[in-house]
Order: C-alpha cells, then sequence, then structure tokens
C-alpha cells in the first residue's frame, strides 16, 4: 500500500540529524530500542521506590519517610514494575524480535506501532509527572475502591492514576492489535502457526490477554474517572454503588495481566535453552498448547483475589477449582524445559544461567501459589508478605530473570557487540542471592503474621531480624544491575564484536547481519522447520543433509527493496493526546483544545500517504 | 567460544556454597519461630485449625514438588554439561506418553488439594448456631470499634472472647474497605461498607491475641490494630458486667476537672460516655480505663501517653480523624486524668 515515497535503507539519518531520525522513526527495531531503553529507566525509578521503601522497613517505628510517603512509593512501585517496566521491556522483545523471527521486514503497521511507544512515554510521564506536583497516587496499584472516591483521596493524585493509565492502555491496545495483524499475516513462507518460534507463540497468546484484558480495566477506570470528575456513583455504597465492582473489574483485567507480565519471559526461556543445550524444545506443541491454555484460564480465575471479600462457598470453590487448573499447564510447561535440557549439551552462557534462574525460582513462586489457591489457605496469607514473597518470585524470579535472559541472549544481535561473560555471570550470582535474601525471608514474614502496605511495625512482633535480611538483600539487587549497566558500557565502547549468529542459534534473526540492515532480510527466507536456522547449518538429526545457507541477495534486489519512511505524525499525535489529557487536571478549555489538536493529528496521521487516485490536484 | 576458563566454574561454586554457608548460620543463629504473636501457623481456634490442616497438606506436596523439580533442574545442568568436542546431541522432539503422564500426575495432584479445600470452605461458611455469641464489628478509618448487642456492650479496639464459645463477626464498614484479621485465631475477613460480613469461629485457647486491619485502607492503614482476650471459663462473665456498669464517677480532684471539661468541649461531639455524651464517630469511652492499650492498639494506657495523644493525635497516628482541640498542659492532663478513671 502506501510506499508511494519510497524509502531507500541505509538513508534515513543522512538528511536530518540523529535525534530527528529517532523521533520520527517507524523502523520496529528502532522502537524496540526506544522502548527497551525506556522500560529500563522506569526499572530503575521503581527499584529506586523499593530501595527506599525497604530502608523504611529495615526496623521497626522507622521514622524514615511518613505513611503518605510510603503510601506513595509503594503504589507508584507496582504501577511503575507492571506498566512501565515489566511490559514495555517485553514490548522491546515484541517489537524487535518478533519480524526477525517470522521473517518480516517491518509489523504490520509501522506508524501505528512508533504511536504506541510515544503514547506509552505520554502515559509513563504523565504518571510520573505526579511527583513534581506532590501528589503522586497514594491508594495501591490495585486502586480499591472507594478508597479512590473524592471523599477519601481528595487531591489530585488519583487522577493522575486514572488518567496515566488509561493513556498507557491505549498504547497496549494499539500494540496488541499491530502484533495479532503482524503474526498472522506476515509470516515468511512456509511458516505456518506450529512452525512458529516459541517466543512468538508466546507472545501472540499475550498479545491476545491484552486486548481482551484491557478493555475491563477501561470499563473500571472510566466509571472511576465519572465518580471523581462528574459526580457519579458507581463505586459510592452510600449512594448505592458497589465498591466490589471495581474489584471485579480490576483482577479481570489484572489476572491475565499476571500472564501477560509472564507469558513473553516463557517464550524467552523456551528459545534460550534449546539454544543452549542445542537441541530442539522438548515437546513444542505441548508447551504452545499450554501457552493457550494458560491465556484461556487466565480469564476464569480473577476471583481468587478477592478469597477474603465474601463471595460465598459456591464462587469461593469455582475459582479455587480454577486456579488449581492453571497450575497443570503451568508444570507441564516447567517439566517441558527441563526435558529441553536432558541429553543435551548444555553450555553454560549468561542468558542460559537467567532462564535456569527462571525455571528455578518461577517453580517457587507457582508452588507458592498452589498454597493461596484454596481459599481457607489464601484467607491467612493474602495481603500478607507471603503473597508478597508469592508474587516477586514470579514477577522478578520469572519475568524479569526472563527479561535478562531475552537480553544477554539478543544483546549481540541487536548492538552487534557480545556482553561480557565474566561481569554476566557476577550479574546472575548477585541478583540470584540479592532476590533470595529479599523475598524468601518474606514467605516467613508473612507466615508470623506480617500485613502488605504498612510503613512501619511494632518492635515485640518478631519481624524485625528478617526485613533487615529483606532489605541487605534488595541492596545486593541494586548492585547486581549496577553491574549490569557497567557491562554495557564497556563492552559498547570496547567489546568483542557478535558476528551473526554467536550462540549457534536454531532461528531466522541469526541467520542476518548484527546488527540487522533496516529492512532485516535481504531475501525473505522459506521456512520448513520451527527451527529453519538449524537446519540450514545442521540438518534435522535425522540423517537430512543441511540445507544450507541460501545465496547472498545481489545489490539490484537489495536497490529494490521498499521500507516505510520516517513520519513525525505518531509522535505529534501523542503529544496532542497527552496534551488533551492533562488538561482534565488543568482546564476544560485544554482538554477542548487538545481534543481538536489530537484530531487534527489523527486526520494528517491517517491521510499522511493518501493521494487521489487520479493525477489531478496535488 | 567454548573454551572455558577453569576459574569461572570455580568461582560460581565458591559464591554458591558461600551463599548457602551463610543463609544457613543466619538460619540457624536466629532461628525461624513460629511462635510469635501474630503467627498464622499457631492456630488457637477450630477456623484455624481446619485451614492449617490443608495449608500443612499442600505444603509436604509443594515441598516434595520443589526437590524434584530443582532436584532435576541441578542434574541436568551436571549431567548434560557441554564437554570439550562434545557431538551435537540427539535432536529429540518429545515423548507423548511421557508428556501425557505428568499432565495427569499434576491434575491427580491438584485434586487431592481441591478435595479438602472445598470440604473446609463449606464447613467454615456454614450459618453459626443459634446460641452463637454475636459480636458487630465495626471497621474506621482508623480504628476498631465492637458491639456485642446481646449484652449492650459497645467497646473499642479491644476485644473480649470467651474460649470455647462459637463467636459469630458480624463485620462492616461506614468508610472503605479494612480486612478484620486475628492471626492466631484464624484467616481474615473484609469489612466492606454497605455489607455485612461474617466469620464465625469458636477460639479454643485462652491468652492475648493481636490483630490488625489487613486491607490497605489509607494513611494510617498500618496504625489500625487491635487486642484480643480470650478469657479462661467464667472469667468473660466478669469483664461483661464490669463493662455493663455505669461508667464510675471521679474521686480526684484532677479527674473531676477533666471531666467537667469533657462535657464542655467538643469531646462530646464524636465520644459517648454514659450520662455525659452520646457521641457516636469515636470510640465509646465507658470504660475507657480498663483497656490496656488505646488509639487502635498504638500505645499503653497511660497518662504520659494519653497527654500526648489529646495534644496532637495525628502526630501519634498520622492522618488521625480526631481533631486536635487545642487542649495544653493542665487542661489535657485532666482529660487524661478522667478517661483513666473510667476503669
Amino acid at each position: 500500500m502506501a510506499t508511494h515515497a519510497a524509502f531507500m535503507p541505509g538513508t534515513e539519518a543522512k538528511s536530518h540529524g540523529v535525534l530527528w531520525s529517532w523521533i520520527t522513526t517507524v523502523d520496529h527495531k528502532r522502537i524496540g530500542i526506544l522502548y527497551g531503553t525506556s522500560a529500563f529507566f522506569f526499572f530503575l525509578v521503581g527499584g529506586v521506590e523499593a530501595l527506599i521503601m525497604r530502608l523504611q522497613l529495615a526496623r521497626p517505628d522507622s521514622t524514615l519517610v511518613g505513611p503518605q510517603a510510603y503510601n506513595e512509593l509503594f503504589t507508584m512501585h507496582g504501577t511503575t514494575m507492571v506498566f512501565l517496566a515489566i511490559m514495555p521491556l517485553s514490548a522491546s522483545f515484541f517489537n524487535y524480535m518478533i519480524p526477525l523471527m517470522i521473517g518480516a521486514r517491518d509489523v504490520a503497521f509501522p506508524r501505528l506501532n512508533a504511536l504506541s511507544y510515544w503514547i506509552f512515554l505520554a502515559g509513563a510521564l504523565f504518571l510520573n509527572a505526579s511527583w513534581l506536583f506532590g501528589v503522586a497516587p497514594d491508594a495501591g496499584w490495585f486502586g480499591y475502591a472507594n478508597l479512590t472516591s473524592r471523599q477519601f483521596s481528595p487531591t489530585a493524585s488519583i487522577d493522575f492514576w486514572v488518567l496515566g493509565l488509561q493513556i498507557l492502555g491505549i498504547s497496549s491496545l494499539m500494540a496488541g492489535f499491530n502484533f495479532i495483524v503482524t503474526i498472522i499475516n506476515m509470516r515468511a513462507p512456509g511458516m505456518t502457526l506450529m512452525r512458529m518460534p516459541l517466543f512468538v507463540w508466546m507472545s501472540f497468546v499475550t498479545q491476545f490477554l491484552l486486548v481482551l484484558a484491557f478493555p475491563a480495566i477501561t470499563v473500571g477506570l472510566i466509571l472511576l474517572m465519572f465518580d471523581r470528575f462528574f459526580g457519579t456513583l458507581f463505586y459510592a455504597p452510600a449512594g448505592g454503588g458497589d465498591p466490589l465492582l471495581w474489584q471485579h473489574l480490576f483482577w479481570i483485567f489484572g489476572h491475565p495481566e499476571v500472564y501477560i507480565l509472564i507469558l513473553p519471559a516463557m517464550g524467552i526461556v523456551s528459545e534460550v535453552l534449546p539454544t543452549f543445550a542445542r537441541k530442539p524444545l522438548f515437546g513444542a506443541p505441548v508447551v504452545i498448547y499450554s501457552g493457550i491454555m494458560i491465556g484461556f484460564f487466565g480469564f476464569g480465575v480473577w476471583s481468587h483475589h478477592m478469597f477474603s471479600v465474601g463471595l460465598g462457598p459456591v464462587a469461593d470453590s469455582a475459582f479455587s477449582i480454577a486456579t488449581m487448573l492453571i497450575a497443570v499447564p503451568t508444570g507441564v510447561k516447567i517439566f517441558n524445559w527441563i526435558g529441553t535440557l536432558w541429553g543435551g549439551t548444555v553450555r553454560f552462557k549468561t542468558p542460559l544461567f537467567f532462564a535456569l534462574g527462571f525455571i528455578a525460582m518461577f517453580t517457587m513462586g507457582g508452588l507458592s501459589g498452589i498454597m493461596h489457591a484454596s481459599p481457607p489457605v489464601d484467607l491467612q496469607q493474602t495481603d500478607t508478605y507471603f503473597v508478597v514473597a508469592h508474587f516477586h518470585y514470579v514477577l522478578f524470579g520469572g519475568s524479569i530473570f526472563g527479561l535478562f535472559a531475552g537480553i544477554y541472549y539478543w544483546w549481540p544481535k541487536i548492538t552487534g557487540r557480545l556482553l561480557d561473560e565474566r561481569l554476566g555471570k557476577w550479574h546472575f550470582w548477585l541478583m540470584m542471592l540479592g532476590f533470595n535474601a529479599t523475598f524468601f525471608p518474606q514467605h516467613y514474614l508473612g507466615l508470623i503474621g506480617m500485613p502488605r502496605r504498612i510503613y512501619t511495625y511494632a518492635p515485640d512482633l518478631g519481624w524485625y531480624f528478617w526485613n533487615l535480611v529483606s532489605t541487605i538483600g534488595a541492596f545486593v539487587i541494586a548492585v547486581s544491575i549496577l553491574v549490569f549497566m557497567v557491562n554495557v558500557v564497556r563492552t559498547q565502547r570496547s567489546g568483542p564484536t557478535a558476528g551473526d549468529d554467536p550462540w549457534d542459534a536454531r532461528t531466522l534473526e541469526w541467520s542476518i547481519p548484527s546488527p540487522p540492515p533496516v529492512y532485516n532480510f535481504a531475501r525473505v527466507p522459506t521456512v520448513h522447520d520451527r527451527d529453519p536456522f538449524w537446519l540450514q547449518k545442521h540438518g534435522d538429526g535425522h540423517g537430512g543433509k543441511p540445507a544450507g545457507r541460501p545465496a547472498p541477495a545481489s545489490a539490484a534486489e537489495i536497490k529494490a527493496i521498499h521500507m516505510p519512511p520516517p513520519s513525525y505524525w505518531p509522535i505529534l499525535l501523542g503529544a496532542a493526546f497527552l496534551f488533551m489529557m492533562s488538561g482534565a487536571l488543568i482546564s476544560i478549555y485544554q482538554v477542548v483544545l487538545g481534543g481538536l489538536l489530537t484530531l487534527y493529528c489523527m486526520f494528517r496521521f491517517a491521510l499522511e500517504y493518501h493521494r487521489p487516485p487520479s493525477g489531478g490536484g496535488h | 567460544m567454548t573454551t572455558r576458563l577453569p576459574s569461572r566454574p570455580r568461582f560460581a561454586t565458591v559464591l554458591l556454597l558461600l551463599t548457602v554457608l551463610v543463609l544457613a548460620s543466619a538460619c540457624s543463629w536466629v532461628g525461624w519461630d513460629w511462635d510469635t504473636p501474630m503467627s498464622t501457623v499457631m492456630p488457637k481456634s477450630d477456623f484455624g485449625k481446619m485451614t492449617h490442616e490443608i495449608f500443612m497438606l499442600i505444603s509436604w506436596w509443594t515441598l516434595g514438588i520443589f526437590i524434584l523439580v530443582e532436584g532435576a533442574l541441578l542434574y541436568c545442568c551436571w549431567r548434560f554439561r557441554d564437554r570439550p568436542g562434545a557431538p551435537i546431541p540427539k535432536q529429540i522432539h518429545g515423548n507423548t506418553p511421557l508428556e501425557v503422564s505428568w499432565t495427569i500426575a499434576f491434575a491427580v495432584i491438584l485434586l487431592i488439594f481441591v478435595i479438602p479445600t472445598i470440604r473446609v470452605i463449606f464447613k467454615t461458611q456454614e450459618a453459626p448456631a443459634s446460641t452463637a455469641l454475636r459480636v458487630e464489628v465495626v471497621g474506621r478509618q482508623w480504628w476498631w470499634e465492637f458491639r456485642y448487642p446481646g449484652l449492650r456492650i459497645t467497646t473499642a479496639n479491644e476485644l473480649h472472647l470467651p474460649v470455647g464459645q462459637t463467636v459469630a463477626f458480624h463485620l462492616n464498614a461506614p468508610d472503605v474497605i479494612h480486612s478484620f484479621w486475628i492471626p492466631q485465631l484464624g484467616g481474615k475477613r473484609d469489612v466492606v461498607p454497605h455489607r455485612v460480613n461474617q466469620l464465625v469461629m469458636t477460639p479454643d485457647t485462652p491468652g492475648e491475641y493481636p490483630g490488625q486491619c489487613a486491607e490497605y485502607c489509607g494513611m494510617s492503614h498500618a496504625n489500625m490494630r487491635f487486642r484480643v482476650v480470650v478469657h479462661p471459663k467464667g472469667e468473660f462473665e466478669q469483664w461483661v458486667k464490669a463493662q455493663q456498669a455505669p461508667p464510675v464517677e471521679p474521686t480526684d480532684a484532677l479527674a473531676q476537672q477533666g471531666k467537667t471539661l469533657f462535657a464542655q468541649s467538643a469531646c462530646v461531639g464524636c465520644h459517648a460516655i454514659s450520662g455525659v455524651s452520646a457521641g457516636v464517630l469515636g470510640p465509646n469511652l465507658n470504660h475507657f480505663g480498663s483497656r490496656k492499650m488505646f488509639a487502635a492498639g498504638l500505645m499503653a494506657t497511660t497518662a504520659e501517653n494519653l497527654t500526648k495523644w489529646i495534644e496532637n493525635p495525628a502526630h501519634m497516628k498520622p492522618g488521625a480523624l480526631m481533631p486536635n482541640l487545642g487542649m495544653k498542659g493542665e487542661q489535657s492532663k485532666a482529660l487524661a486524668a478522667y478517661l483513666l478513671s473510667l476503669k
């Protein structure tokens, strides 16, 4: 379609400055890098918030920060890590890797992709701007009604949260649809769905979760926005509303969200293990079906977050059974990963360390999850540090370890340089040590009754020592992240170059140069197997000869590749939208003006490459 | 690329051993003391004990699975580690019988958890017998009110129960969602505005147990604590009798001065003392002096603490809704003396 303004590969940065080329980019790889760096920045922000909380809890009756600041910290820590760190870090891999892994030159809608990123950034900045005005959100990342009503939260804090999350939701929805279309339509010839790499599969399931789960929280947020701005009473019990409505809407989103956070990491691990064990993924179809099952059941378990609400024995039983069911496909995956290692030749490189760390830690998070799948047990554990420990084993031990496996694995592909193995292993062991020192004791603290979201505790409850250990552990994690950053800076300056295929890997992205050219594939490959690149190099291992590398494309072929040209409308549309949304806190006139600007930008965005069918006019 | 520096595995092993050593010594030094004031694994009621049984059942099974999985993982890492010159391993794609069997195994194990779970869910949510002691629990930002409608007693932040008697808690909140939780007596139940939740249990061991709000409810959520006293047989009746008695008249001069001050000031708008005032927004103070702790279990009931509290409530409990009435020096001392005399 719209390729009138044909864009020659490699000419992008020449006509304007480097900065301009980044803000107008529609290249999925550059957008991936933008997502990745923004996400890492917010990961650090959320991490600092966590460190301050840990300092506050290091001893009983501490007065380091007051209750207000502490409540803001845990609210923003949760919101930041979920929406601004793990999700965009996953999105960074979706962006960079999916087109490369399916043999495509870009995503289906490159400008929409850029728009997703700019709207994400707008939402992230909007949310964090609340710190500057001294009204950071303080009702928890779950924002339970009716504490979020004007009556109980009169400042603008919740407004920042409501509007910020809505902005972020729009970004997620656009990205979700974009990747669904990309994966369905843009796979290389021969890549049937069952030949798709596992990371692409898990990402595919994730996109469906995104587009189905976000509408639920959007409805919830809009009702809350109406309550706060226009005086409706959806969540106001005194006016006949129901605060539990929010809990249902939030968790119908919130539980699939957990799988949105973990499935991409599971996909990464399913790529890293076969590469470093030099064996195909054990039972790949079962791993795929398990991923789909997890995604599907993920929508039927939300009320297990509400066992203490008093829904009655029938609902408690039903949601308990559904939750237990979800443990089956999850457990199957863990066994299949171990089956992948079994009989392989396991090469201990840093990406594998993190993937193994993922399995080891995620298993623990899964097992503690089974405990509170039982409502009677959950009544003792919910809202205690036992649950805090549980979901950090899943989201840190799981998602973050998995994402770091992906970072170390694909870094050479993205930058062309290898990260240092020695520093990588320091990073891994320090993070492993720090992580377990931080979160393992929290199981114990929860079992001896320490509730969540408390800024202080009495000295006579036996909570002091292990809280101190937990705080020390958190700082060890911080050191491990510093080691990673040192690694990045050092190797980018003078590290060894990676070559196309440093790990002797199995999938298409390793068959092209590192970093990949703008057009990715000079010649779109034809695929015959789930591990097409391995097949080319080593054969199928059952007597089939290696297929051999295809002949390189000629200069004329490369010259004929048309790539989408850069566009400044995504960032302008994002800015106009941010201007409109922030108007909600400033003035109705700004909302109207911002709305008009947004409409104008949408119009220009839509018609950017529209040409009248006849030659007349312009 | 596949050459390995000998120092790497050694370094990793040393670090791992060190970690285990440090953690092990830390554990043995401090120990994991389970018998603490808010322990969830020392159940002192039928409700808590039923829960605990399931917890232990799941714990043992998951410990077994944990050892199996982590053991298999470590075994794979050791047994199948790359050796120099190793050929490309056999490209195994899966093993259907094996995969089917472990899927079924998981389902069976989960069934072992599900059956007792559902039994206990229904057992613990049965309607209480009509002989049960009814206690109405009102969660407020940020303190607890306890009413015994059958006994015509209203008190705050200190819950008294007889041992061996079934209690039916009726939970309600006028403001936001809280959660009523006495860890040693069993699991929590949310306190939801405009909705009456129920929690039924029979405490079986006399003692004092701390409780705490478990659902984030705003600024001083961390300070929304309470104390539970489970009385031995006979002792509860004495407590009831003392609470039902009208508040005592102060005898010493300072306390009498305090009473006058109380009756003339804004205190009466929120607090009830039979014969003096009838406010309902704050805790009932009829027998304030008999409570061991005040301000939602935050401080011991002493003259010094009480004086400080009256002079600046929000300083002691951030966000406290009790206003600073500008009581100073003699005034706050007199009020404290009066309240302490209300045994």
